[in-house]
């Protein structure tokens, strides 16, 4: 049927894969209410929204990306990478990395291992963007060889151990609560609005979805697409920065085996969120909802005393039938 | 009157590959001329070269007596030159209002940040609709639209900069029948409105009802430049074909 009224028609299809994540956690949240009392408890909520915090902050980074129609699998190596940067300048060096009390004064403030943290994830970025707009290496091999890399240089850095026992001011920002919220919570939550406004209101955010849309249409509207890409890459980079300096504060530690398959719930919650692997649609609301999903999922399932093997099996089901729904959606744009 | 665009001499070879042999044109102001040709006569190449695209080996380009050097498409816009290309050039995944500003946004500001100006390109875009007198709507996905719509929206895109020349790249090539007539009609509109038009077209009927002059390509060299009355379609697709020599 063509549209004659010019009216936009209600496509069924399209809707479920632009909202089914924000469905599905509604009956999810009202299903495991009803089967758990213990899990309304406010606390038990706030534990949920703190560990999906990490994972929820790289996503938001991972939506720019995979709206341009990339994919980044290194967030997980660059998280044990920046976080033990940021570590290891908090504790200034390796000598000290246990030493907890007086020898604390030996390294650096707060500020500068945030900042470090974050600088490493961004260069990290810039080389990967850098890979795939200048040499055209696909965006899967190269941060399939980041995944690889940012490990190794983990490993290197960290001369395979941990670094743990930071100062107060350092574990707030994993462990701390502003009236009774936790502080990453509040820095997921800052996060997901800032990103919102720059897809949605931004020039360069228009140019995300028109890079995915249509490449070389951006192209020949006079739209650097290498720019653009290049640009998502460093903005992934900067949250695995910001989420790794927030892990290390959670955990009191920063180890090189950090972030271990980090890039399955990142991607997850990002594909479950309605976001489309062919780029050029999706939303952070969307995003942040995947991440909620996951998240509450673990955790009812937790409650329910279901095995932990289960629940892996259970997620990688729910992103595949994510998929199949993009897919029909797509099929359905007659593409 | 002197032409508002004038090619003199355009040569373009690619290695040992000469497209283009020493072409002369010139285009007047709000004329409509069809530019006809098999494939690989050149007009691709052509077309590219007064978009801004290629740089020509030889020759020169005038435009309003000025001689013009275009580095890129952007300069060639700035100049006053836009092309629809053959595909659009549409974002199936934006509205046709953000289609047609894409690239040359319009922003406002809050404080020391620019923001998108939706409802500006909203009205934009309704306006220039209502102009060319098409159903479409700005709003509407561009995925959700009829191929004459998608032709509404680039050629509602090249009417932004209000500019002198538009290049239509086989604009009814891919569109039913019925929509073929829409399209002619909105470059009547332009044509009306100022706008000189270039139309590359493989289909005579479209070149004999809306174009005042037709030029025929052949194998890089021009072979006819008469007034649409003066000729007749055997007698361009003779020119086309090589079986009459140049008219």
């Amino acid at each position: 049927m063509r549209n004659t009224t010019g009216q936009p028609r209600f496509d069924a299809v399209d809707f479920a894969a632009q909202y089914a994540a924000f469905i599905f956690l509604v009956m999810l949240v009202v299903a495991f209410a009803l089967l758990q009392p213990n899990f309304l408890n406010p606390f038990n909520l706030l534990n949920v929204l703190r560990q999906v915090s990490i994972s929820g902050l790289i996503a938001i980074g991972m939506t720019f990306v995979i709206l341009t129609a990339g994919i980044d699998l290194s967030v997980g190596s660059m998280v044990a990478l920046c976080g033990l940067a940021g570590a290891y300048v908090a504790k200034g060096g390796l000598d000290s990395r246990f030493a907890i009390g007086a020898a604390e004064q030996a390294g650096n403030p707060v500020w500068m291992a945030v900042a470090v943290s974050i600088a490493v994830g961004m260069t990290a970025g810039a080389i990967q963007g850098l890979a795939i707009t200048r040499l055209r290496v696909p965006p899967f091999v190269v941060t399939l060889g980041g995944l690889s890399a940012w490990r190794g240089a983990a490993l290197l850095l960290s001369d395979g151990g941990p670094i743990s026992g930071f100062s107060a001011d350092y574990t707030w920002w994993g462990q701390g609560r502003i009236w009774t919220i936790p502080v990453p919570v509040l820095l997921f939550v800052a996060a997901a609005i800032l990103a919102h406004v720059v897809l949605r209101y931004t020039r360069f955010g228009l140019h995300v979805y028109a890079v995915g849309g249509n490449a070389a249409a951006a192209t020949l509207n006079t739209i650097s697409t290498r720019r653009v890409i290049f640009s998502v890459y460093v903005i992934v980079g900067f949250f695995c920065g910001l989420a790794a300096f927030i892990l290390s504060a959670r955990l009191n530690s920063a180890e090189a085996v950090a972030g271990l398959g980090l890039e399955l719930d990142v991607i997850a919650a990002v594909v479950i969120g309605g976001t489309s692997l062919f780029g050029g649609v999706g939303t952070i609301f969307g995003t942040v909802c995947g991440a909620l999903l996951i998240g509450v999922l673990r955790n009812g399932l937790i409650l329910m005393n279901v095995s932990s093997f289960v629940q892996q099996i259970v997620i990688g089901v729910i992103l595949v039938l994510a998929v199949a729904i993009d897919q029909a959606a797509m099929a359905r744009r007659g593409r | 009157m002197a032409p508002l665009l004038k090619l003199t001499g355009i040569t373009k070879n690619f290695g040992a590959i000469e497209a283009l042999a020493g072409i002369d044109i010139a285009l007047g102001h709000g004329e409509v001329v069809g530019l006809m040709g098999d494939n690989g006569a050149g007009k691709s190449t052509l077309v590219k070269i007064i978009a801004g695209n290629f740089a020509p080996s030889a020759g020169e380009i005038q435009l309003d007596g000025r001689t013009v050097r275009f580095e890129s498409p952007l300069d060639a816009r700035k100049a006053g030159i836009e092309v629809v290309y053959q595909d659009l050039a549409l974002c199936d995944n934006l509205s046709a209002a953000l289609n047609i500003f894409l690239g040359r946004e319009l922003t406002r500001g809050v404080g020391p940040f620019r923001f998108l100006d939706r409802r500006a390109m909203a009205e934009r875009a309704s306006a220039l609709f209502a102009e060319l007198k098409t159903n479409t709507v700005p709003s509407d996905l561009v995925k959700s639209m009829s191929g004459g719509q998608r032709q509404a929206v680039a050629i509602a895109r090249t009417r932004l900069a209000d500019p002198k020349i538009v290049l239509m790249d086989e604009p009814t090539a891919a569109i039913s029948v019925r929509q073929v007539a829409e399209v002619l009609e909105l470059i009547r509109t332009l044509s009306r409105a100022g706008h000189t038009v270039v139309l590359i077209s493989h289909r005579m009927p479209d070149v004999f009802t809306i174009c005042d002059r037709v030029i025929v390509l052949r194998r890089g060299t021009k072979v006819a430049d008469k007034p649409i009355g003066a000729t007749s379609p055997e007698e361009v697709t003779g020119l086309i074909i090589g079986a009459i020599e140049t008219a």
